[in-house]
Parts: C-alpha cells; structure tokens; sequence
C-alpha cells in the first residue's frame, strides 16, 4: 500500500504548481500506466485522505490508466498488449521487452479557477 | 462569480523526486567503483539466507557490503553480520518499500570502506518496490519453489521491473512437487530473454554460477581483468 505516500506526493506537486500559478485547484488529472506498479481504486482511496485538510480538498482526481505498449522487432511496429500476463506480440506472437508506454506515474494536468483578490462587494 | 475552471496542461513525474535522488546515487556509485545489486521478493522467500550466503563467498575477494530493509527488528541485519561483512538495517517503520533516499541517508552516517559491492534487500513485497528506483545497477528478484511457479503472472509488474530472476530453495523443490520448466517459462511470459538463475543457499547449489554471473557484470561495468574467485 505505498499509494498514500503516491498520492502525498500527487497533493504536494499540484500544491506548488496551484501556488505558483496563482489558482486554485479543482481536479487533477494524471496517467497511470499498468506497469506502474499503482492500483487506481487505491489511489483514488488514498487521494482523499491526502487531501483532506488542505486547500485541495474537494477535489477531484482523474486517472487516465495507460496499457502496455512494446515495440515488436519482428513486425518492426508499436503493438498495444492485452494483458501484462505475456510480453509478446499481439500479431505476430513473438517475445517482446521493449516498452514503449505503460510505466507512466506522472501529473498530465490541473482543473483550475483563477484565484482573484477578494474585492468589497456593495459597500454602501 | 469567479471563471469557469479550465484545463492546464502540465507534464510531472510523480516520483521525480526518488527519481533524482536515485540518478545521484547511481552517479555516485559509478564513480566510486560500486556496483549495486538489489533485491526483491515476497517476504519469506529466502533474500536474508541467499545474501547471508553470498557475502560470506564474496567476502574474501571483494570489498562487500550490505543495506537490509524491513518494517521492524534488526533481525536481518544481525543475521547477515554472522558473513563478516559491514551491514546496516534500514527499519522502514509503517512503510512497504524502500525509496532512493533511505538508500542515501542510511549511507550518509556509515562509516564503512566503499564496498565493491553492494547489496540492498528490499522489504518482503511483490508490489511497492516495483515502482522505486534505488540507483542499483542490477535488481534480482527472487522466486522461492514452496511460492507455486505462478508467481511472475502474479506479480507481473515486479518481474518486469526486474533484471534477473533467482529461483531459490532449490533443495526442496522434489518435496513441493515444483515445475522448474513452467516456472522459467512464466517468467519469460511476463518478462522475455530475462536471465534466470537456480540456487539453493543452503546446499550451495547454483551459488558458483550465481558469483561467477556477479563477477562478469561487475568486470564488464568496471572494466576490470577477471574474475577472482
């Protein structure tokens, strides 16, 4: 269960991007590739707890899962795999370790409103 | 009313951090003659016996070292140091894995001559580890025959990230009836051209060829003359 400290990570980053963009946040979209080693439901668990308390709380958070691509050698190409169970060509069934896409774990983008100074509304 | 929220695009890695820590660490390494070797597997699968054998045979040719992860007890470490070999356990408390900068801090405060190798044992866990770079040059990871020859399609993502595979407790495989042919081929499904190596630490079994493939990798990464054992 290493999420939480994932999704600690995940509040910290868009934190520091929220405070030096001047917005706030509302979602935060990230790419997870299935060899990433982070299971979403876990993530999207944990992503609530790190944020509670902060000013990203309420926030949603988006997860885009990536599959496995690798490159096949065989039919020179970048082939997408069915399963992470066989490292092989869906086409031409030939071993393949060469992975193009599907360890991502990286912050895409940010849902955000621009934060404005509070101004005095109907002062009399 | 404050504007309809809208899409920034941005591009970060989320483990950014680990992840420079680890290229420093790997720098390090590289500089100082060090090569590093990790290791990963379900708790109980025999990292502790497989290192404690591998220090005690390298020991007397190599500058060795060793770094023992786990959630409590020193039990690892005072374990290991019955090889001889300088070791320090890195107690992780509540945490699944170990990350680059446990690594760098536990190197830090230890007063030890610059090992030419150096062994780090991860946590017991199939799952974590996989996504943490150590800054190791090469990482094991270890299949025990009493697990079941399914365990790389279980754990897929952990084999993958692996660069060599060790079949351990070889001794007891007759007993537990274990299918060495399936257990390579799963491996190679979840992993293909992966080198895989048999050992038993306890009867040495398959520890010669293990050193000797240690050896090479560390002749080739350094450019030095052969072996010395």
């Amino acid at each position: 269960m290493h999420e939480l400290s994932i999704a600690m990570s995940i509040v910290d980053m868009a934190l520091e991007e929220a405070e030096n963009r001047g917005v706030a946040i509302e979602g935060v979209h990230i790419d997870l590739g299935w060899l990433s080693g982070v299971v979403a439901d876990a993530l999207l668990f944990s992503y609530e707890m790190a944020c509670s308390g902060t000013p990203l709380e309420g926030s949603r958070l988006v997860i885009r899962e990536v599959p496995v691509e690798i490159y096949c050698a065989t039919c020179k190409a970048q082939r997408a795999l069915n399963s992470i169970q066989g490292f092989c060509c869906p086409l031409c069934g030939a071993p393949a370790s060469d992975v193009i896409h599907g360890r991502e774990l990286a912050i895409t983008g940010l849902e955000v409103r621009d934060e404005r100074p509070t101004a005095t509304i109907g002062s009399t | 009313m404050s504007a309809q929220p809208r899409l920034l695009e941005v591009r970060k890695n989320i483990l950014k951090q680990n992840d420079i820590v680890a290229r420093a660490l790997r720098e390090r390494f590289r500089a100082e003659g060090t090569f590093v070797v990790s290791l990963v597997s379900s708790p109980g699968a025999g990292k502790t016996a497989f290192l404690e054998k591998t220090l005690t045979l390298l020991r007397p040719h190599y500058r060795v070292a060793a770094l023992v992860g786990d959630l409590a007890t020193e039990n690892d470490a005072l374990r290991l140091a019955r090889s001889h070999a300088p070791v320090k356990q890195i107690t992780t408390g509540t945490l699944c894995h170990l990350e680059a900068a446990m690594v760098e801090r536990a190197l830090a405060d230890w007063d030890t001559d610059t090992p030419e190798f150096l062994f780090i044992e991860n946590v017991g866990n199939l799952v974590c580890p996989s996504s943490y770079d150590l800054g190791e040059s090469l990482r094991l990871v270890l299949l025990s025959v009493t697990e079941g020859e399914d365990k790389p399609l279980k754990y897929p993502t952990i084999f993958n990230s692996a660069d060599v595979a060790v079949i351990t407790k070889i001794d007891l495989a007759e007993a537990v009836e274990f299918d060495e042919a399936l257990a390579h081929a799963n491996i190679q499904a979840v992993r293909p051209a992966m080198h895989c190596l048999t050992v038993s630490a306890k009867t040495g079994v398959g520890m010669p060829e293990y050193l000797r493939f240690l050896e090479n990798r560390f002749a080739d990464a350094f450019e030095t003359s052969g072996p010395r054992i």
